[in-house]
């Protein structure tokens, strides 16, 4: 690739090779700076329990997940889905529902994979109406919210005694309490994730308590973020950031579009699902108001916000505009997040992370580095 | 047992409401391309202004509401002077910077979507701020009629002349006035229209002041017989969504004949198995019809037209 060249960097050594795995003209941030600074940002989580509230945080990272699903979807492959909260929910509930009924640790590790089935399930079978039926552009949008609204309509009057999936009553606008705690494993060989803290000891500093189910979290979560950033520099993300720019152009070309829309759409929900499924392992507790209309836009601002073709943007945004709109408890908290959105979508309509990337490339001295501004730019390149 | 009157009379209801909580937004979507998450926020600025002028103005309802829907028509070009094209920050920017610092959201579905639902979270809570969870309501006008063991609001059977009357208006006004072939042209071609002389800058100002107007109104109408609370577009986002979409391209056309067949199926299942049901039906169907009509009722008969015109 002429990225590779650019640098110089035709024969790399392994890690190098390893390396450009994650790199590619559809993410930001390749240079040896970016990795380091990356680093620097993964270790400042793993400590930040020491000094902060770890358990807050672990909420919005798992909300960062949901918020790159939506990147997947909207910001790679130009679906915009109002519905990526159906499968988030879909996904807690089903947890819910098969955790409560198995409550043994094979149980609700099944539960957590029923879970993700249930949410990329889900998204198969809309996507598959949609896609398959020739539904487009606005109308896919349209759709997923509506789909949104159903489900809030639906779950919201499931309160009777007659709505119970086993032992497991959705409870309607009540909800659905006493999920089992997160454990992982089989009898014997499991592990407990929730509100069981392990003592470390830190010589030098001290000791202090570390919470299982926080790491992780942030496990799956720069996992998610490294896989999803190999993905996207595939073949397959080219084909996805090909469908996003002009569909009927890489139809031409003897892709299957409609195929790689359902694919891509079912991926997002699955990873949707599991960040369903997390949230309502930490909130041992799921009810009606993960379908909404506020909380299913707040991954598209988030993604908006963001940067939405960009993966680091949705994931900076969600931390950081959940962590704004958790401490801003006043009446002007949304009257402000609606102004931010606002004002990012006219001013910068790529988001806010793509735009102080390009800043730091385009101040930054050495020009070989700064192969991440020559990627080449879609939208520029297929205008006619 | 279904009472036929009954029946009857819940389709007038539910057919005013779609049709109503519809217009403004389809007219805004179909000339524009403009998506407006904040429509429901626009009709509870008209539903808040109505009720506001009875209770402390005391004007009489009507003239009321007259001036709901003119305070949110001009709130309408306000947000479309603003947000929609930036014509007056690019103005501001052109003067101080020396370049645009807004790009207009026309024709960009997605954008204009999440910017105008910024926008609906700021009035929302905006309103929240400054008149509380409530304000005081007004009456619902005019009384009931009874008719054996059923009794029904004679102010929603008015309601239901009301947006047949606004439906005819609006009709007319897009089809025989020089106004509604200056918007249709602008519709229809953009830069052939400025090419013979219609400004189509201000035309979308106008269209967009015309649909936020109607939205206006529609909240300054249904204002006494719903609860006058911050979160009250909610409730006619949905409907009006579904009523677009289902309608297709053609917006008087469209909207009237989806707010008959949705019209039709929430009043028929609310009546046989309770509004809760008869609220999913109606989503079931539009998902159902966006399946296999994804143009929409009028797209649907726009393909048999040519599909006719062909085999002849």
């Amino acid at each position: 690739m002429s990225k590779n060249s650019a640098n110089g960097e035709e024969n790399r050594s392994l890690p190098g090779r390893f390396r450009s795995r994650f790199e590619g003209p559809n993410t930001i941030g390749e240079s040896r700076g970016f990795w380091v600074g990356f680093a620097v940002a993964v270790a400042a989580l793993v400590v930040y329990p020491a000094f902060g509230d770890g358990s807050q945080l672990s909420l919005f990272m798992v909300l960062a997940l949901l918020g790159l699903s939506l990147s997947v979807v909207w910001g790679y492959s130009g679906v915009l889905s109002f519905g990526q909260v159906v499968f988030f929910g879909i996904g807690a509930y089903t947890f819910g529902v098969v955790s409560i009924n198995y409550a043994t640790p094979g149980g609700i590790t099944a539960a957590v994979v029923a879970g993700i089935v249930g949410g990329g399930l889900s998204a198969a079978i809309l996507g598959y109406f949609m896609f398959y039926g020739g539904v487009r552009d606005v109308y896919v949008t349209i759709i997923t919210l509506v789909s949104t609204i159903v489900m809030h309509t639906f779950m919201a009057q499931t309160a009777g005694s007659e709505w119970a999936i086993g032992e497991a009553a959705l409870g309607g606008f009540n909800g659905m309490p006493d999920i089992p705690v997160l454990t992982l494993g089989v009898e014997g060989a499991s592990y407990q994730f929730m509100y069981n803290p392990f003592p470390m000891r830190v010589i030098g500093i001290g000791s202090f308590e570390i919470s299982p189910f926080y790491y992780l979290v942030l496990l799956l979560l720069v996992g998610t973020y490294l896989g999803l950033r190999v993905l996207v520099n595939s073949d397959y993300g080219r084909v996805m950031v090909a469908v996003r720019e002009d569909e009927d152009r890489t139809e031409m070309f003897g892709y299957n579009v409609t195929r790689v829309k359902f694919v891509v759409f079912t991926l997002g929900g699955a990873l949707a699902g599991l960040s369903g499924v997390l949230y309502a392992a930490r909130n041992v507790y799921i009810d009606p108001t993960v379908f909404s209309l506020l909380f299913a836009t707040l991954p598209v601002i988030w993604v908006s916000i963001g940067g939405r073709k960009s993966l680091l943007g949705a994931v900076v945004a969600t931390l950081a505009i959940e962590y704004l709109r958790i401490s801003m408890a006043g009446e002007l908290a949304l009257v402000l997040l609606g102004t931010l959105l606002l004002v990012t979508i006219l001013v910068l309509p790529s988001g806010f992370v793509p735009w102080l990337h390009d800043q730091i490339v385009e101040t930054r001295l050495s020009p070989g580095e700064a192969s991440g501004a020559d990627a080449p730019d879609a939208p520029s390149e297929v205008s006619d | 047992m279904v009472n036929g009157i009954n029946l009857a009379l819940q389709f007038l209801d539910s057919f005013a409401f779609i049709v109503l909580a519809a217009a403004g937004l389809a007219i805004i979507f179909g000339i524009m391309g403009v998506i407006n998450l904040a429509h429901g926020e626009f009709i509870l600025i008209g539903a808040y202004t109505a009720t506001l002028a009875v209770t402390q103005l005391g004007l009489p309802l009507v003239v009321a509401m007259l001036v709901g829907g003119l305070v949110t028509g001009l709130f309408g070009i306000l947000t479309e002077r603003v947000i929609i094209s930036g014509a007056w920050p690019n103005y501001i920017s052109q003067q101080t910077l020396g370049r645009d610092i807004i790009e207009p959201l026309y024709d960009r579905l997605a954008d204009s979507m999440v910017a105008t639902f910024g926008l609906s979270l700021i009035l929302t809570q905006g309103a929240r701020i400054r008149f509380g969870n409530s304000i005081d309501q007004i009456a619902t006008p005019f009384g009931a009629i009874s008719y054996g063991a059923f009794s029904y609001s004679t102010y929603r059977i008015v309601l239901a002349g009301v947006s047949i009357g606004l439906l005819l208006a609006t009709y007319y006004l897009f089809t025989r006035t020089d106004f509604g072939m200056r918007a249709r042209a602008t519709i229809q071609d953009k830069e052939t229209a400025q090419a013979m002389g219609v400004n189509t800058d201000r035309m979308y100002m106008l269209t967009f002041g015309f649909g936020s107007a109607l939205a206006g109104l529609t909240g300054a109408l249904f204002a006494p017989v719903i609860t006058m609370q911050p979160t009250l577009g909610d409730q006619f986002l949905v409907e009006a969504f579904v009523a677009v979409v289902v309608g297709g391209p053609s917006v008087v056309l469209g909207t009237a004949l989806s707010g008959g067949v949705l019209g039709a199926i929430l009043a028929t299942f609310s009546n046989l198995y309770g509004t809760f049901i008869g609220r999913i039906a109606l989503l079931v169907a539009a998902l159902i019809a966006l399946r296999f009509l994804p143009d929409g009722i009028t797209g649907f008969i726009e393909q048999l037209r040519k599909r006719r015109q062909e085999s002849d």
